[in-house]
């Protein structure tokens, strides 16, 4: 217990900064709220409209969308959903943006006039009030409880005396269809009042919100649109995932995406590649380096090692652009290659931006940590063994390959988990001098944390990385056992 | 075998000539050896650490080149066969067992890499194993055996390719008390068995004179004395043998005169009389007389004629079960040590009273001081 509390400072900060922006990650990549959060009283009357006739959804789903609509422009919401949809379909965040814009022009004096006819209580917030804490209310009227409360709470001033015209409509959308023995559990002189209201609402089906929405922005025929709000309202969506691996949730279901969109797939199995190729690069350049290392004395060794670790002491940035210098095509390299006569001056070498440049430049950088456990590994192998080996009869080669090198594993395999692990969410190289074949799917995550926003993408990326890498980890656990990974 | 040749003379098998061996090319670790080595010997490099033993097993390996001189194998030099040439077996003190093969797969390993056949190979595995006791432990890892087992596999390892000469750097170094003795009487047992000649290092004395034909004590890069064990013991040549063999009492002195097998030392003391030349030249020489502490008398009605008789006075008295061991203060030397049997008619000292002891002027040997 004293242990524990010992450690707690660090198991918190570890807890804090690590475990729970993984966790975030993890939720982001399906978490879908917004669309039913934004959009409630659509979504809820969607569920009601079946997507698979062609046909535009009813009277219900407009009024719910004016009301939903009104609400999200005043809390200039509008936009996000619409963006958030966006990235299903292209064009639905321009119609939202319209939508709130002219909203105003939509008339719905009707609805308002309905009840006010009925009776002059309805143009007094006290009564209203009075409707909307009777205890029946959240429970025979939901949405129009919602309503009322987000305006008097968030938009209504003290001296407001009546409520807006999207509370009416929200009224007026839930009652049609109740009749006075649903509402009989409100008390008087409520239950009545709202009987009288249902009794007669009727007579605003002549009004048509889909028309006026039609001419605020056409768009809103189109059956996709609906389609997409529908098939995206659910609070949790496997969307970015499928996105993620060039998937998309169709109106038929899940489906490819053509061909011209694919392209992270492509990206993670590039990355893969090169995460692969640069991880054995370090090997075949840390293994003799290591090697020559492990044989030296110890004080000789130090130095070196020290050499090894010199690239840590300048910025990764530096390395990088150095990497620039060296292999761009008016570069240090190319200059000799063409004074020397190997290549002609016209015939340059590229070997940046691509994925060569990515491939030698992250091959240095990630050098040192293959060397590092490589060498801690060798100098625990006893130079007995290669002389057993040898006084048995085995010669230099022999004595290596046989007895050297398979004590050396535990260091390759323990580098090539470090190197890989590295090279697979590598960012910054490949973003200097990856040009456009030679990036990694950690710049795309990238791009769609700062660039597009799509935060939802980004982390399903991620996630499917961190997925990815644990599965190596398992799959090189079973091949090579963890046990056999020795860092030093 | 590339060594393994029978016309060679039983004498010097294996010979060091004139070899010199500086790591740095300062400092000599060895320094001018000279050693033959008989077909069959059993011979161990005994001496303190870092007295040039390993090297010399080295240079013998191939692992070390000597910096002069030649060793000869069955009369060739072999200063430029490579080590997997030589065809010597080698026991290192770790055993230096590869971890990442069974038991069989290191016994295999000089038999594949000579190319033997399959059916052969197996042969030898399982002879070599029966051989240390070993057999049914074929699969095992290194890492499952205990010191002792990892020992003999070494052991067998080491002879499974029938070398003529097999090497040993300290290999019961590891090993527990009880475990080593038993080993030791193995190993030579073994040693009797097969033929084959050893080198063997050590620096336990004990384990050096029960095991060997000879011995070459060794002390910073020089063989002090090579000799049969019981010689050594018996007739050091020189002070730093007699030290490091076995208990050793010794008294400082100058030589007064040398006559014919005799000479008279007289003490610091004071105290005169007559011990061995054995590493002393001229009268006026300083000299270490050592004595062994069984060859001292404490009973003085026993002390045969001629003995040098002298009094002591009793420091402490240890008994020790087989022996007591009595410390004296004796012409000056505190630590000078008295070893008697225990046995019925002994007298157990008190520790303050003053007796009278003696010796034979045969079992007193003047040595270099
Ligand atoms: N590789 C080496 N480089 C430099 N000096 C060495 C090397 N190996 C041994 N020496 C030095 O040579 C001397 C003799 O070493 P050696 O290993 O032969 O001693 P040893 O008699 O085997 O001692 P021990 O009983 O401790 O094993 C020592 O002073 C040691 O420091
Ligand atoms: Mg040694």
């Amino acid at each position: 217990m004293r242990a524990l509390l010992l450690i707690a400072p660090l198991l918190i900060f570890v807890l804090v900064t690590f475990v729970s922006p993984i966790v975030d990650m993890l939720f982001r990549s399906v978490e879908n709220g917004i669309v039913t959060e934004i959009l409630p009283h659509s979504t809820s009357a969607l569920k009601d409209w079946n997507s698979e006739r062609d046909e535009l959804p009813g009277e219900a789903v407009f009024r719910g969308l004016y009301v939903d609509m009104v609400i999200a422009v005043k809390r200039r919401q509008h936009t996000r959903v619409g963006s958030r949809l966006n990235y299903e379909a292209a064009g639905i965040a321009s119609v939202f943006r319209k939508t709130g814009r002219s909203l105003r022009k939509v008339d719905v004096d009707a609805f308002v006039r309905h009840f006010t006819d009925l009776h002059p209580d309805w143009e007094n917030r006290a009564f209203w009030e009075g409707v909307f804490s009777d205890p029946a209310a959240a429970g025979v009227l939901p949405n129009s409880s919602r309503t009322f409360d987000a305006w008097s709470q968030d938009f209504a001033k003290p001296e407001d005396p009546v409520p807006e015209d999207f509370v009416y409509v929200a009224l007026a959308g839930e009652l049609r269809g109740l009749d006075a023995s649903d509402l009989s559990g409100f008390g008087q002189p409520y239950a009545g009042m709202l009987a009288e209201a249902a009794r007669t609402i009727g007579r605003l089906d002549e009004i048509s919100l889909k028309q006026e929405f039609l001419q605020l922005d056409s768009e809103w025929s189109a059956a996709t649109l609906w389609k997409t709000i529908k098939i995206f309202s659910p609070p949790l969506t496997e969307a970015y995932f499928l996105n993620a691996v060039d998937m998309k949730k169709g109106i038929e279901g899940v489906e490819r995406k053509s061909e011209a969109e694919r392209i992270y797939l492509v990206i993670f199995g590039r990355t893969f590649v090169m995460s692969v190729t640069i991880t054995l690069a370090c090997i075949f350049l840390g293994y003799p380096v290591a090697y020559f290392l492990a044989r030296l004395p110890l004080r000789k060794a130090n130095l070196f090692l020290i050499l090894v670790l010199l690239p840590f002491w300048t910025s990764l940035l530096v390395r990088t652009s150095a990497w620039k210098v060296l292999l761009q095509q008016e570069g240090v390299i190319n200059d000799i290659l063409v004074a020397v006569g190997i290549v002609d001056d016209s015939a340059r070498l590229v070997m940046i931006n691509n994925q060569f440049g990515t491939i030698v430049a992250m091959t240095h950088i990630l050098l040192p940590f293959m060397i590092l456990p490589l060498f801690s590994v060798m100098k625990t192998i006893p130079p007995d063994f290669v002389r057993a080996a040898k006084s048995l009869g085995a010669d230099a080669f022999t004595a290596f390959r046989r007895v050297y090198f398979p004590q050396s594993l535990p260091g390759i395999g323990a580098g090539s988990v470090l190197v890989f692990i590295l090279a697979i969410g590598y960012y910054i190289t490949p973003e200097l001098v990856g040009g456009i074949k030679g990036t990694f799917i950690s710049n795309r995550i990238a791009y769609h944390i700062s660039t597009s926003l799509n935060w939802g993408l980004a982390a399903a990326l991620g996630t499917l990385l961190l997925m990815a890498v644990l599965l190596l980890y398992w799959v090189y656990d079973r091949i090579v056992g963890i046990d056999n990974v020795k860092l030093g | 075998m590339a060594a393994g040749t029978n016309t060679a003379p039983a004498e010097g098998f294996v010979r060091f000539e004139s070899v010199q061996k500086s790591y740095d090319g300062i400092a000599l670790v060895v320094k001018d050896l000279n050693l033959s080595i008989g077909k069959g010997e059993f011979l161990t490099m005994l001496g303190p650490s870092g007295s040039g033993k390993t090297t010399c097993l080295l240079m013998l390996a191939g692992f070390e080149t000597a910096t002069h001189g030649d060793i000869l194998l069955g009369g060739r030099p072999i200063n430029n066969i490579p080590p997997h040439k030589r065809g010597i077996g080698m026991v290192f003190q770790n055993y230096a067992l590869f971890p990442h093969m069974s038991v069989a797969e290191n016994l295999a390993f000089p038999l594949e890499v000579r190319s033997i056949d399959k059916d052969e190979r197996e042969n030898k595995v399982r002879r070599a194993l029966e051989m240390v006791q070993m057999g049914g432990f074929e699969g095992r890892r290194p890492s499952q055996l205990s010191g002792g087992q990892q020992q003999r596999i070494a052991l067998a390892r080491a002879l499974v390719f029938e070398p003529d000469l097999v090497l040993m750097d300290e290999p019961l170094g590891a090993l527990d008390k009880q475990l080593r003795e038993h080993m030791q009487f193995e190993i030579k047992h073994l040693h009797e068995r097969l033929g084959v000649t050893v080198v063997y290092v050590t620096h336990d004395q004990t384990e050096a004179l029960t095991m060997s034909d000879r011995v070459a004590v060794f002390d910073d890069g020089i063989i002090q004395q090579l000799a049969p064990p019981d010689q050594l013991y018996e007739a050091p040549e020189n002070s730093f043998v007699a030290q490091f063999i076995g208990e050793n009492n010794t008294l400082t002195g100058i030589v007064e005169a040398i006559n014919g097998d005799l000479a008279t030392v007289r003490l610091d003391s004071g105290d005169r009389f007559q011990a061995l030349p054995v590493n002393v030249n001229a009268v006026g020489d300083r000299t270490r007389v050592s004595i062994r502490p069984e060859r001292v008398e404490t009973d003085s009605r026993r002390l045969p004629a001629g003995a040098h008789r002298i009094s002591a006075e009793v420091l402490e008295f240890i008994y020790m079960g087989d022996v007591f061991r009595t410390r004296l203060k004796v012409a000056g030397n505190e630590e000078f040590i008295v070893k008697t049997r225990n046995a019925p008619d002994q007298t157990r000292q008190v520790p303050g009273s003053t007796i009278e002891i003696g010796w034979l002027p045969e079992d007193c040997r003047a040595l270099d001081a």
